[in-house]
């Protein structure tokens, strides 16, 4: 596995590795997204309690879901930078902080428009909402650290180590939100119990989760490709690259 | 044998950043003044009403103390980087680990053992109940090495930085959150007349488990921040 590995944590290799996928992971995300949204949005059944406005659902849980598994991902990126010292693992976490931190807000953004009718408020203090709120305070952080330093090596070996942080306290947080939550009983808007499915509903949103999955895998692709060629400005095969760069990706 | 010296090293890192902060007594005493100003801030910005206070009380002072704790935390590792004892202390044959436990007791020595002694008194200001008393010094007890140790990762990680402040914070905050929740919670409880002894055990294990995985982070930053 190593002897297959290995070649990929030079820059070039995996540029035109990750070059080869994108045109794919694009194009099923769209296809993916485009069927998943439209049967959501347009063809599911409404809900009996809610009508239509449940719909948000299918952009609402696909955001949350890959907005935690990004932090994930970012998380083992980040061990691997420090454990086998990987240049492009260090990359990938600036590629896929901002990806992350865009889902998490998505899904605060999609969360605030889907509560204001349901439960008559834009910002409740639940345990899930909060916790995503700090979520979200992660994701920046590990940005503004990877990004303070102008050394760029060790902004990311900072950055990684925040991140391990990061991800041991996660799950703290979150457990200690869930249980402040249920000790402060203030709220006067319970949720609604939720129904469970029937298969016309979950059945795009499965589909919805998929696409976001790939249209994320899309976006890291993508943006990890441009870190690469940012911090291999110097050498003589970006350069090559960048002269003739419709040829040469192929 | 190499136990022994090792021991001996850690004794003489903590006697000499004791000298140095007993030299420079400032550093430890203003972030305390900070803490009563703006404990004094919160009656007049509120109103000096005994059930306002007494209910905001426990988490007033949390939230001050690690407003406090971030501070002064810049100073953690940056006189040592500058003039170079921090690669000495990369360079020694000790686990840099054991070296930055030593550094993460002192901090607390210097600012979070000043902050629990001073707790009962900022209680006194805002009204805090009397039988809130005991718990709320107890969680600062429980709670400020935790803050010391995960200062000390923040101000490794910073430390090469010319200009870390507003950065630490919005590292850290977010990592605070757990703490303070519990805190407040077993204050709480403790006014309601129920057993903290639950949150109280929280805290302990939370402290547990960052002194234990906070010094391999900080040795980690280090090695980081001096190549």
């Amino acid at each position: 596995m190593w002897r297959w590995l290995h070649p990929y944590a030079k820059g070039q290799a995996s540029y035109q590795l990750l070059g080869r996928w994108l045109p794919w992971l694009t194009g099923s995300a769209l296809l993916v997204l485009a069927v998943g949204l439209v049967w959501g949005l347009l063809f599911a059944p409404p809900d009996y309690q809610q009508g239509d406005s449940y719909r948000i659902i299918f952009i609402h849980v696909p955001s949350a879901m890959l907005s935690m598994g990004t932090y994930t991902g970012m998380a083992i990126a980040a061990l691997v930078a420090l454990v086998w010292q990987i240049r492009t693992a260090e990359w990938s976490i600036a590629a896929m902080a901002p990806v992350g931190a865009v889902l998490t807000f998505i899904s605060l953004i999609t969360g605030a428009a889907w509560g204001k009718p349901m439960w008559g408020t834009w910002w409740e203090w639940d345990a899930r909402m909060t916790s995503q709120l700090i979520l979200l305070f992660l994701y920046l952080g590990v940005l503004a650290l990877y990004h303070a330093f102008n050394d760029s090596r060790t902004g990311a070996k900072a950055a990684s180590i925040l991140a391990l942080v990061g991800v041991v306290n996660i799950p703290i947080i979150h457990f200690s939100v869930y249980w402040w939550n249920s000790l402060h009983q203030g709220a006067t808007i319970t949720k609604f119990a939720k129904p469970s499915m029937p298969p016309d509903m979950y059945i795009p949103l499965f589909v919805c989760i998929f696409g976001f999955m790939l249209m994320t895998a899309a976006f890291i692709t993508q943006r990890l490709r441009h870190e690469i060629l940012r911090q291999e400005l110097h050498r003589p095969w970006v350069q090559q690259v960048l002269l003739n760069s419709p040829v040469k990706e192929q | 044998m190499n136990n022994a010296r090792y021991s001996s090293l850690v004794w003489a890192l903590m006697r000499r950043d004791l000298s140095v902060a007993m030299r420079r007594k400032s550093d430890s005493i203003n972030p305390l003044l900070f803490v009563l100003m703006v404990v004094t801030l919160f009656p007049i910005a509120v109103g000096p009403s005994h059930e306002v206070l007494g209910r905001i009380a426990a988490g007033v002072i949390w939230v001050v103390a690690l407003l406090a704790s971030l501070l002064g935390s810049e100073r953690l590792f940056r006189d040592d980087y500058v003039d170079g004892t921090l690669e000495q202390m990369v360079l020694s044959p000790a686990p840099l680990e054991l070296l930055a436990l030593a550094k993460i007791a002192v901090h607390w020595l210097l600012s979070g053992l000043p902050l629990v002694i001073l707790s009962p008194f900022c209680a006194l200001l805002l009204k805090l109940p009397l039988d809130g008393w005991l718990t709320l010094v107890l969680t600062l007890l429980l709670g400020t090495p935790m803050l010391s140790a995960m200062t000390a990762i923040g101000a490794a990680l910073t430390v090469s930085l010319g200009r870390g402040g507003a950065l630490l914070s919005l590292l850290l905050l977010p990592l605070f959150i757990p703490l303070v929740i519990f805190a407040t919670a077993a204050v709480e409880s403790t006014l309601l007349g129920m057993p903290a002894i639950g949150q109280l055990m929280f805290l302990a294990g939370f402290m547990v488990l960052t002194l234990t995985l906070a010094p391999v982070a900080v040795a980690a930053a280090i090695k980081v921040s001096v190549n």
